[in-house]
């Protein structure tokens, strides 16, 4: 699915240049569960955006799905999000004077779908994720838990190859974050193919693989025996 | 561009960010309403300046017999000119190319009696061609006309304000005042926009004024109109024509000045002229600065918009929305806006000068306007200054990387 060698990214910080990634090679199959860790500094951001399209690299190779991702222009790049990935961030990002659903339903609109398609799929998406009863809330009006569940139903409502979610539990409470931890392993169980950063082992050994990054470059790449987290709570 | 969703897509925008539409659409109408009023109030300015300088007949010429200064063809020098009625210019049989109107004038001043009631008043014997010149309005019965001037009547059309002073609330019409040692017949009642002055006269048929005095046949001026659609150039050829040939038929010198004078009120209607348009240059100039200050309010609010923005468009171009949607999202939400608010500030204005009318006269602002394409032209240029206002930044916020976009809180 994912198909990366050699990749290099830099920063320029006035006059020094700051090298984050120094030639990282990595191969994630279909299906797979994959924890990337590290410290802060250790580029595992760094590598999540370029995977996502919302940077790109310096130098190197990148693959997905078999499309070579080389010189996207802006509205390719746009195209190429819209149809392969799904994110999810720390921060939820919904979009504040929208409701649930409407937030869910926003990436089909970029797809192009027709309003009735995208209102449907949209509840079946807020309903995966157990929110369907909240679909005309506010996310001012939902907790953390719900607002990430929210952003994840957004995800996957544009039925992406690959979902990358950046730190999804680093605002949340264990209690909270073992919910959403649950929610992905159990969408990564249908066959969705998932990326988590985070800096917790405890979240990371709910994935099935993990790599570690320190000073931009894998140290560490093991399969672990997967924690379960609903068993958790 | 036009597509059914992304209207539906503004529309929420608009609804679900009501303090960000109010703001920056009151911005575009407010300032798009003072341009109207402003510019409206200078056209009241020149309404009330036409009024007080431009009521008589623009295309007049006031001719005046003088003396002459120069001796020519065996006359002395000094010698007073005098018009009579066999001039052929008063008779119409030259210049008629030119000519509209033309009056002789003979003006007097007299004591004028009605039972009880005397005072002084001037009058002035003219001919029926006066009423057009001067832009007389009658109010009751009739001007001087032929019949009075071919039989030598006593007749008299009396000012308002002279039937005011003498005939009280009587009606005048068909009495007899005493002007002079003689009676005169009341047949009209006039009055005249330039004034008081010109409603305290007396107007007779000049050829009555003429038997009255010894069956002479003197006028004291000569008032002709010409043809208004001459233009100023031509009137001035006319003006210069009838004065070499009156120079002639008075056995003046060509180079003497001052045996026939002329006022051209062309001239002075040229000159009123240049200060009405000073006046409208500093209209345009309190337009044009109005409009350019609502310009910088909208481009300050379309700035504002598109920063506090900034992070929802980076999640849209996380979602999969191009630059180009991001770019005409914007675009399309800010034009929107400003046109709605556009002609509603329009035409907030426009009703505004419209009801005002003649309620600002003590502060010389009469029938204030403004024409519906100076209203309209500025409507569009404060929504093409809020679009490209509007597009700059959001050109600037849909290039930015959308990590970027993201981090800004």
């Amino acid at each position: 699915m994912i198909h990366i060698s050699n990749l290099h990214k830099s920063y320029k910080m006035g006059d020094t240049s700051l090298h984050v990634l120094k030639g990282i090679d990595l191969q994630v199959q279909e299906g797979e569960l994959v924890a990337i860790m590290g410290s802060s500094g250790s580029g595992k951001s760094t590598l999540l955006n370029i995977l996502g399209m919302l940077d790109l690299a310096d130098e190197g190779e990148y693959r997905l799905d078999d499309v070579l991702i080389k010189d996207l222009t802006e509205t390719t790049a746009a195209n190429y999000r819209n149809q392969f990935l799904g994110f999810v961030f720390q921060s939820f990002n919904l979009i504040n004077y929208k409701n649930a659903l409407e937030n869910v339903a926003l990436p089909l609109y970029y797809q192009g779908l027709g309003r009735k398609i995208r209102q449907q799929k949209a509840i079946e998406y807020l309903d995966k994720v157990g929110l369907k009863e909240w679909a005309t809330h506010l996310p001012s009006e939902l907790s953390g838990g719900e607002k990430q569940r929210v952003a994840i139903a957004r995800a996957l409502a544009s039925e992406p190859k690959v979902l990358l979610a950046d730190e999804p539990t680093g605002a949340l409470d264990s209690k909270t974050s073992n919910e959403v931890m649950g929610l992905i392993q159990q969408i990564n169980n249908e066959g969705k193919t998932i990326l988590v950063v985070t800096h917790e082992l405890d979240i990371a050994h709910m994935c099935k693989r993990i790599i570690t990054l320190k000073d931009g470059v894998i140290v560490e790449d093991q399969k672990v025996e997967q924690v379960i987290a609903e068993v958790h709570v | 561009m036009f597509s059914r969703d992304r209207w539906q897509e503004i529309f929420e925008t608009i609804r679900k960010n009501k303090l960000r539409t109010v703001l920056s659409g009151f911005t575009l109408a407010l300032g798009i309403f003072i341009f109207i009023v402003l510019f409206g109030f200078g056209n009241g300015l020149k309404n009330s300046f036409k009024q007080f300088f431009l009521d008589d007949a623009t295309n007049t010429l006031f001719v005046y017999p003088g003396r002459t200064s120069k001796p020519y063809r065996g006359f002395k020098a000094n010698r007073r000119i005098e018009f009579e009625n066999s001039l052929d210019v008063i008779q119409q049989k030259n210049f008629k190319f030119f000519v509209e109107d033309i009056t002789p004038r003979i003006n007097r001043s007299a004591r004028v009696r009605y039972k009880g009631e005397s005072d002084n008043y001037s009058s002035r014997a003219v001919a029926p061609a006066h009423q057009f010149i001067e832009k007389t309005i009658i109010m009751k019965g009739r001007f001087i006309n032929e019949d009075d001037v071919a039989n030598k009547t006593k007749n008299v059309v009396i000012g308002r304000l002279v039937a005011n002073d003498l005939f009280k609330n009587e009606d005048p019409i068909g009495k007899y005042l005493e002007m002079g040692t003689s009676a005169f017949k009341v047949v009209g009642v006039f009055q005249d926009q330039s004034g008081d002055r010109e409603e305290r006269l007396i107007y007779l048929p000049y050829t009555t004024r003429q038997l009255l005095e010894k069956n002479n046949d003197k006028v004291n001026s000569i008032i002709v109109s010409f043809r208004p659609e001459l233009g100023y150039a031509t009137a001035l050829v006319f003006e210069k024509q009838l004065r070499l040939f009156l120079k002639n038929k008075k056995d003046i010198d060509p180079r003497d000045n001052n045996g026939i004078r002329i006022r051209n009120v062309a001239d002075q209607i040229r000159q009123n002229q240049q200060f009405a348009s000073v006046l409208q240059i500093i209209v345009a100039f309190v337009g044009i600065g109005t409009l350019i200050a609502g310009i910088i309010g909208i481009s300050n609010i379309m700035v504002f918009v598109v920063k506090e923005r900034t992070k929802e468009l980076g999640i849209r171009k996380a979602l999969g929305a191009t630059p180009k949607s991001v770019i005409a999202m914007v675009l399309q939400e800010s034009i929107f806006i400003t046109a709605v608010s556009g002609i509603i500030g329009m035409m907030a204005g426009i009703a505004l000068l419209s009801n005002m009318g003649d309620r600002l006269e003590q502060f010389f602002i009469i029938d204030p306007y403004v024409d519906n394409l100076t209203a309209f032209i500025a409507t569009i240029l404060l929504i093409i200054f809020g679009a490209i206002a509007g597009y700059i930044p959001a050109k600037r916020a849909a290039g930015i990387k959308p990590i970027v976009a993201l981090r800004d809180e």
